[in-house]
């Protein structure tokens, strides 16, 4: 081919060069600052991989928008969840006054509590938005405790990278990086607008993750747990949505 | 107005077997006449008339291009599955079933949670579909932000797409137009170069409804919006970025269907060719027209 020059060439081996060097360290450097999701195997893999590192360097400290109490949704929309098992109505049926929060893993203070226990550590509220992945959305205010309060409470070890959370009814299980869970708006919700959380919206516990769309802040919440490691939960993916072929992060 | 691409022709016409007759050369060329229509296509250079193979869109324009066609296909079709499992749209920040929709797409949903009237429920195709998503909107971003950079350093915009100083005037695109609706044949300095309205529409494409439905999508994630309120906000909030999001790229696809008609129209191999191989095959002598 003599219409390529000498600097055309070296120009693009350099380029070459550098891009092939830049992609074989940037996966050792993602893996280590904890920037792969779980469930990055297979073709949805690069996406999700560039969508969860490229969300979490930008908001790692970033808060959720809140909003004034005049844009609370006069009609909340609270998806129907399947028939509730014999277990969650035997608590419904006690008023939840036995509903315990089991907090285990990589803890320095394994703890099981009540739900006044969890009213006894600062309550906070916030009004923020539930985002479906369908496109739908409503604006509630949401009453409970940071997920940080209990995480310190049972002193939560450094090695723990990510807490996972189950509901009482099986097969629904998530989980969030220390990112998340750390994070000052993720709440332990007890109370919605003012009021007990109805069981249509979760009551009497539902982890809110307002920074990910609705499928991440599950409801009935009996156990959270500290891990290093997602690969022991399930397949191995990181929660119950990869499963059953949603994305494990869920911020867009 | 004469643009200084010479006569602007309009690609929508196809000449209809009007045979191109170079100078001195039988008024038939045994086996290859049928060849030699005023679009020269597929004509080998041994043939006996003289055609010349000139550049017509440069390997980045051409690499960008193909993959763009493939991620904005991908991203329709699963943009088309997300709307399915809630086709009501909405202005502001909040809507669901239980409020007034702007308007709803009179189709059955994929899920149970939307009255639609229809008394059956499609597939769920939200997984992959969102998965997909999002992963072909990488690809659309990365390439566009390649062309951007390329197109600025190699002066492709200022070169290829804006229009020339006597053609951003209203004349320019009326002569286009009027030369359109008069059928008039298309000649071949509109093979090589775009006229005025090409180059207005392409620069609306890539700078205008791109960066629009990448915004207005971004718009939509939660996350992004924690770090950026700004971005949803403007937009007069989250439903209305949906519903942005929804009509911009109805613009896209609406772009998308003239301009495939509009190759097909001034012959598809012939316009499709030069942006898969990047050259032209245009004839060295004039062309005789009637």
């Amino acid at each position: 081919m003599s219409n390529i020059s000498r600097r055309k060439l070296i120009t693009t081996g350099l380029i070459a060069t550098a891009g092939v060097a830049g992609i074989t360290a940037a996966g050792p450097l993602a893996r280590r600052y904890g920037l792969i999701p779980p469930d990055s195997d297979g073709p949805w893999g690069p996406g999700e991989t560039l969508t969860y590192a490229a969300q979490r360097l930008l908001t790692t400290h970033s808060l959720a928008r809140e909003f004034p109490r005049s844009m609370i949704s006069k009609k909340p929309f609270g998806n129907e969840t399947a028939p509730p098992s014999d277990a969650f109505k035997r608590h419904q049926a006690a008023g939840f006054a036995d509903w315990r929060l089991s907090v285990d893993g990589m803890v320095s203070h394994p703890a099981s509590l009540l739900l006044s226990d969890l009213r006894s550590l600062p309550v906070h509220s916030q009004i923020t938005e539930v985002v479906c992945e369908e496109g739908w959305s409503y604006i509630a205010e949401w009453i409970g405790t940071p997920l940080v309060n209990v995480l310190d409470a049972v002193g939560v070890l450094p090695q723990a990278r990510y807490i996972v959370y189950f509901s009482i009814e099986p097969e629904w299980w998530e989980s969030i990086d220390m990112a998340d869970a750390l994070h000052p708006q993720t709440f332990l919700t007890m109370g919605m607008n003012d009021g007990d959380l109805p069981v249509r919206f979760g009551g009497p516990l539902r982890l809110r993750v307002p920074r990910q769309l609705g499928y991440k802040s599950v409801k009935y919440i009996t156990r959270i747990t500290a891990t290093d490691s997602l690969k022991r939960f399930g397949k191995g993916l990181g929660s119950a949505s990869p499963e059953a072929g949603y994305a494990w992060y869920a911020g867009i | 107005m004469i643009s200084r691409f010479g006569r602007i022709a309009c690609p929508g016409i196809r000449p209809r077997g009007r045979l191109y007759q170079p100078p001195n050369q039988p008024e038939t060329i045994p086996g290859k006449s049928r060849l030699c229509l005023c679009y020269p296509p597929r004509v080998q250079s041994t043939s006996p008339v003289q055609v010349q193979s000139t550049p017509r869109h440069t390997a980045l324009v051409r690499i960008t291009h193909w993959i763009t066609v493939v991620s904005f296909c991908a991203l329709l079709l699963t943009g088309a599955e997300i709307v399915i499992s809630h086709p009501r749209f909405y202005w502001g920040e909040t809507g669901n079933s239980g409020t007034p929709a702007l308007f709803t797409i009179p189709i059955p949903a994929s899920r149970d949670t939307v009255p639609t009237g229809y008394g059956f429920v499609m597939p769920d195709q939200n997984g992959w579909s969102r998965y997909l998503h999002f992963e072909a909107a990488w690809v659309l971003v990365l390439t566009g932000l390649v062309y951007a950079a390329a197109g600025l350093m190699t002066r492709h915009f200022s070169r290829n797409l804006f229009p020339a100083p006597a053609d951003r005037k209203w004349p320019a695109f009326r002569a286009v137009l009027a030369k359109c609706l008069r059928r008039a044949p298309p000649d071949t300095a509109e093979s090589r170069a775009y006229n005025a309205v090409q180059r207005t529409t392409y620069l609306l494409v890539i700078f205008v409804l791109f960066p629009l439905v990448i915004w207005t999508g971004l718009a939509l994630s939660p996350a992004f919006d924690s770090a950026v309120p700004a971005a949803v906000d403007i937009l007069g909030g989250r439903q209305s970025a949906r519903t942005l999001h929804f009509f911009v790229s109805g613009f896209l696809v609406f772009f998308l269907i003239v301009h495939v008609a509009m190759i097909v129209l001034a012959g598809f191999w012939n316009r499709t060719r030069p942006m898969i191989t990047g050259r032209v095959a245009v004839p060295s002598v004039p062309l005789e027209r009637p």
